[in-house]
């Protein structure tokens, strides 16, 4: 069985989304996700200061299986990626939701990040997925 | 449902991730995939392949019978044991599947074929055979465990009684020996050395754990797939079908053109060559971060367009590997379309890496 803290905001396309006590967003793909995808082996990760609206791809995480892109879940200003992907995929599998995050953007908007799914919602979702 | 071998229960109480593959519920990993393929180059690992089909094949003329189904020719495995990987051929060159045979004694061969091509290979040795009075036995009640990396018979001999593992350890590559109802081949599909152990269905899952307490590490297909790429071996399937003859799927190596005999194919096969061969198969080695995958275009510049057949990411290599079929006036280089870009790569001869060694320069 896959994680899913309560504490996140997640999409129907697998990105989990925490709101920090600074105001950002920071983004990953959650723990299904990266089970699914199995060993991520390439992750590009967006650079500081590009604007992205809501639901652009930001960033590419491939795995041995497959290339996926990962969207943002809000528009915004991303203020950080996470440099250590480039040379640690794999803190993702390892980490979904801790040291493999993908990048914090400042939101425009945070009725973006309130209009996500919460967790009970993903879990449905994953639910009608596998069933 | 899909088809279930008797190593499924197995599988599934490991935690391991289970995937449809050829009508088969099959473990694809049971962790890191990337562990599982160093374990396998490193030390040693299993995999359950027991979705393959064996065949016996009986017969006072079952020598001439394989001399006609194969390219490849069974003269060259006259002694007892001898394995011999062939493609076999329709009419007009297009491979059927690719297999091993064994020689198990003068008027009875062993056959191991795809699980996916199963019902179609059948047909067409029940065909085929008919004129030989050779009798067609699928195999059934059998699991197959591969055994595979440096370390592997030594581990798994640990776990076999003392006659088979005394039989098994004298084998030389490329021989099987029938320890009935066992039989134990010191062959592979990963590049490293090892053994493929038939048993009954009902002790398979009694090896497989004593296997694992000697610390042979469950391997799945995702591993079984990146090990094999790199050792420069072709999927029935993705590397060639009926559609393709073993001289465009790297496979020219495995027709035997001498002593001249009539196998099912030749001609084809002869005027291909003479003609000579519009396309190749040739190992690619991409030099961007991206991983190839199958039916990615290639491009070579002022020759032509081609395919990646298979693709994936070298745990051993850290780099991404392929297989592709290409105009044959191909020389070194192509560039290939990966998610809208066209990345460069070098055209390289495989193996990539054979017996836990880089075997091609990066």
């Amino acid at each position: 069985m896959s994680k899913v803290p309560h504490d996140l905001r997640f999409l129907k396309s697998h990105e989990w989304a925490r709101l920090e006590t600074d105001g950002t967003v920071t983004v990953g793909i959650s723990d299904h996700a990266q089970q699914a995808l199995g060993d991520l082996v390439f992750v590009e990760a967006p650079e500081a200061g590009r604007r992205v609206a809501a639901g652009e791809a930001i960033a590419v995480v491939e795995s041995v299986k497959a290339a996926s892109d990962v969207y943002s879940p809000v528009s915004g200003e991303i203020v950080a990626g996470n440099v250590d992907l480039g040379g640690q995929p794999e803190l993702i599998n390892q980490d979904p939701y801790g040291a493999g995050w993908i990048m914090r953007i400042r939101p425009d908007d945070k009725q973006q990040f309130a209009a996500m799914l919460d967790a009970r919602g993903y879990e449905a979702q994953l639910a009608a997925e596998t069933h | 449902m899909g088809q279930r071998t008797p190593l499924y229960s197995t599988h599934v109480a490991a935690g391991a991730r289970m995937v449809d593959f050829g009508g088969w519920d099959m473990p694809v990993n049971y962790g890191s995939q990337i562990e599982e393929h160093h374990a396998v180059r490193r030390d040693a690992g299993m995999f359950d392949v027991s979705h393959m089909c064996v065949v016996d094949l009986r017969g006072s003329r079952v020598h001439e019978f394989l001399r006609r189904l194969l390219a490849n020719d069974v003269e060259k495995a006259m002694q007892p044991g001898k394995a011999l990987y062939s493609c076999m051929l329709r009419e007009n060159g297009g491979v059927i599947d690719d297999l091993i045979v064994y020689h198990m004694h003068y008027q009875w061969y062993r056959m191991v074929v795809n699980a996916g091509t199963r019902d179609k290979d059948l047909e067409w040795l029940r065909v085929q055979a008919e004129s030989f009075g050779v009798a067609v036995e699928p195999c059934t009640d059998l699991a197959m465990i591969a055994v595979q990396g440096p370390n592997a018979r030594s581990k798994a001999a640990q776990v076999l009684d003392d006659s088979v593992a005394h039989a098994a350890l004298v084998l030389q590559p490329f021989f099987g020996v029938d320890a009935a109802p066992w039989f134990v081949a010191r062959t592979g599909y990963t590049g490293e050395d090892g053994w493929e152990i038939i048993v009954p269905a009902a002790q398979a899952a009694e090896l497989w754990d004593k296997l694992r307490g000697v610390g042979v590490t469950p391997c799945g297909l995702g591993a079984r797939d990146t090990l094999r790429l790199e050792a420069g071996m072709n999927l029935y399937g993705n590397d060639m079908d009926e559609s393709t003859t073993p001289l465009e799927s790297g496979l020219g190596w495995t027709v035997a053109w001498e002593p001249e005999r009539d196998f099912l194919g030749r001609s084809a096969l002869v005027a291909q060559k003479s003609a000579g061969a519009p396309r190749k198969l040739v190992g690619l080695l991409l030099e961007d971060r991206a991983v190839l995958r199958s039916h990615q275009k290639v491009i070579v510049p002022a020759v032509g367009e081609g395919e990646v057949t298979s693709g994936t990411f070298s745990p051993t290599l850290e780099r991404s590997i392929g297989l592709a079929r290409v105009p044959s006036a191909t020389a070194d280089r192509c560039e290939v379309e990966i998610r809208g870009r066209l990345l460069s790569a070098r055209v390289v001869r495989p193996p990539f890496v054979r017996n836990g060694t880089i075997a091609i320069s990066l």
